[in-house]
């Protein structure tokens, strides 16, 4: 999909139509589950009013609340490493792993171990990762990037499912019971865990206050890993805080609402020190943050929490997959944040929108994506030498709207032209709108002709 | 009071018959209408594409038509939320823009509506009116339930308002996005058809014309019976075309 348009990649995608319904109603299924959980909770837009404003601080205090952060943790007994971009994160982790000779690594779901390529590094270098999150893990096993940061594997029907663990992990040819799928999942893992020296986890929410973090998981896969390894490597976006204990209420009851609908993930795991005789290791990665921050309309896409609503929630998204952004967080929170890493390379992502706004409403911090998504475009347009057609048509229609006479003369010219001209002209193939549209009936006069002739006379 | 009415570009051209019921309306309400003739676009469809810089002089024009007037009415909440987000300064001043039902609903508080209309309508809950306007609550927010559009409909003699499996998504056309998108436009457009088809809707109405125009288009090609009415001329008390 490499080079492909947004446009490219979801017509790609659309062609397979009862697949695409299947993909869409699967998360709007997610979505209405999300509805009656938020539903439940009277207080649902004064959590998201609170919650935005502590990420508000943080983004405007990030660096004392980094320092504040960084010095609990050491003085818990963490250490802690920053890495200004991917490749000084990558590194981190291996020098960890060579130090203390690691050989088996175990890691749960991360998005920005993703973002950072972590796990393709570290094959390079000869260590195999293995993700326990199952829908990491079937993916891992059929060579793909998660589609979804929170459903990674959504994209897949469990006659997929059954398909990939025959071929990888010996289930019966056919099998695509679930049940016995996991169970043949979980025995697998088992054997993954118990081998494991290391375990690398995501964060979720890094406490200033304490020098703690929480991780989130639903398998209880990051504590499997961390209970049973000597060394915890935990990866974390320096936009991750949040200033106090007391927020965490706050952020724990919007997630896993806002995610899946659930009141509460089933493992939400707070790890403050490392074990007796064990070692735990914090990277801070900026890889780009620092950089967002500065952009005064695109800087609040850092409160994201990574609940993937937005995506659950976009009628483009649910009808294109996630591999149609080509970008490691797809749907409208991917849309805003991926520009700013590389804007000619995902100049079209902002134009995949109708603009609809049901992203901001239903972002648990109250990023207002869809502003973001139109700002974006204004730099775009810009910034890169994308559709210079286009360009020349927004040119021209904007001197036309600017000049009554020549607004007027154009549409009574637009509508004798559309009257006359024979249908197989007007559908033809360069008419986009004709191919599965009919253009509306032309009417003899236009409103503001007939306002002159019935009232101002 | 004086109003002038803003009459989007593509709904003058192709939709008069919706822009006479939109005056007739308000003409019934007694409201004195002034509809300035030197207008043209809001600047929308410039701006929305990624050229709000060309929409300058369209932004210009429109306040030296409208500039002068206590409220500006116009019967699509895409235009409306444009103007109000991107055209009109944002001091006191400046008059007041309001998309033509929540104008009957919030300033008009209009009690009755002089209409019979007896057939099964869908309402299409567009967008930006929906969002950006906050005309009614919208799905994915926890307030107390309003719906200003619908409370309108309501009103109208033998109605019968018949309720959607997705009440509030969006239909895909989305401007430049309807061409741009083509793949993803049609196929929102058709969910969205499909289901006021399985809820027995008779008439498809709505407050913008725009996403009425795409959903019209599939639903004429594919021979559909449904049809499709903007809001104005059923509050007008228009009988269905």
């Amino acid at each position: 999909m490499k080079g492909h348009t947004h446009a490219q990649a979801a017509e790609e995608f659309i062609k397979d139509d009862a697949r695409t319904h299947w993909h869409d109603e699967t998360l709007w299924h997610v979505r209405q589950k999300r509805d009656l959980s938020a539903q439940g909770i009277p207080e649902w837009e004064t959590l998201r009013d609170t919650a935005s404003a502590a990420k508000n601080y943080v983004l405007s205090h990030l660096g004392e609340l980094l320092e504040q952060f960084e010095s609990n943790a050491l003085a818990n007994g963490v250490e802690v490493l920053w890495a200004k971009d991917a490749k000084e994160h990558n590194d981190h982790v291996y020098r960890i792993l060579q130090e203390n000779k690691v050989a088996n690594i175990v890691k749960s779901k991360s998005i920005l171990t993703e973002e950072c390529g972590l796990n393709h590094y570290l094959e390079d270098k000869g260590y195999e990762v293995v993700d326990t999150d199952l829908g990491e893990r079937i993916i891992q096993f059929a060579k793909q990037a998660p589609s979804h940061i929170v459903l990674p594997a959504i994209h897949l029907k469990k006659q997929d499912i059954g398909e990939i663990f025959h071929k990888h992990i010996g289930t019966q040819e056919g099998a695509s019971d679930p049940k016995y799928l996991t169970e043949a999942a979980r025995q697998h893992l088992r054997k993954k865990f118990i081998e494991a020296n290391a375990a690398i986890t995501g964060v979720n929410f890094g406490i200033a206050e304490t020098g703690g973090f929480v991780v989130c998981t639903n398998e209880g896969n990051a504590d499997m890993g961390t209970h049973l390894a000597d060394i915890h490597i935990a990866c974390m976006g320096i936009e991750k805080l949040i200033p106090r204990a007391a927020d965490l209420g706050v952020f724990l009851r919007l997630l896993a609402r806002s995610a899946t609908g659930q009141s509460i993930t089933n493992y939400s795991s707070h790890f403050h020190r490392p074990a007796q005789g064990k070692k735990m290791y914090i990277i801070l990665v900026d890889n780009g943050r620092t950089e967002q921050l500065g952009r005064e309309d695109f800087k609040n896409s850092l409160k994201c929490i990574r609940c993937g609503a937005c995506m659950n929630t976009c009628p483009i998204y649910r009808r294109s997959g996630g591999y149609s952004y080509n970008s490691t967080v797809p749907g409208p929170i991917g849309s805003i944040l991926s520009p700013g890493k590389d804007l000619k390379k995902y100049s079209t992502l902002p134009f995949a929108s109708t603009l609809c706004g049901s992203c901001s409403d239903v972002c648990p911090v109250k990023i207002n994506i869809h502003e973001q998504l139109y700002k974006w475009r204004q730099v775009i347009t810009e910034n890169t030498d994308v559709d210079a057609s286009k360009k020349l048509a927004m040119k021209v229609a904007g001197v036309t709207f600017g000049k009554p006479v020549l607004y007027d003369l154009a549409g009574k010219m637009a509508r004798t032209a559309l009257r006359i001209t024979p249908d197989s002209l007007v559908y033809s193939s360069i008419n986009v709108w004709g191919k599965h549209r009919d253009l509306p009936q032309v009417p003899k006069e236009s409103f503001k002709e007939w306002y002159k002739k019935n009232r101002k006379s | 009071m004086r109003v002038g009415l803003f009459i989007p570009c593509y709904v003058d051209q192709f939709y008069p018959d919706v822009a006479k019921a939109s005056l007739e309306l308000l003409e019934k309400y007694n409201v004195e209408v002034d509809y300035p003739l030197s207008q043209t676009c809001c600047g929308q469809p410039m701006a929305n594409s990624g050229y709000e810089r060309y929409g300058k002089e369209s932004a210009d024009l429109f306040m030296k038509n409208f500039g002068h007037f206590d409220y500006i009415v116009a019967p699509s909440g895409s235009c409306t939320l444009h103007v109000k987000d991107h055209v009109l300064p944002k001091d006191d001043k400046t008059p007041q823009i309001y998309e033509l039902c929540e104008f009957l609903t919030d300033v008009l508080k209009v009690k009755d509506i002089v209409s019979s209309f007896p057939h099964k309508v869908g309402f299409h809950s567009s967008c930006h009116g929906l969002r950006g306007l906050r005309l009614a609550k919208c799905s994915e927010r926890m307030d107390p339930e309003f719906n200003k559009p619908l409370s309108l409909l309501n009103k109208v003699k033998g109605i019968e308002m018949v309720e959607l499996d997705r009440k509030d998504e969006c239909c895909g056309f989305g401007g430049t996005f309807a061409v741009a998108e083509e793949a993803v436009s049609i196929t929102m457009g058709n969910d969205r058809i499909a289901d006021h088809q399985k809820n027995g809707v008779e008439v498809l109405t709505g407050a913008d014309m725009s996403c009425l125009m795409h959903l019209q288009g599939l639903l004429t090609r594919q021979k559909s019976p449904i049809k499709v009415m903007h809001i104005a001329e059923i509050l007008n008390g228009n009988p269905v075309k």
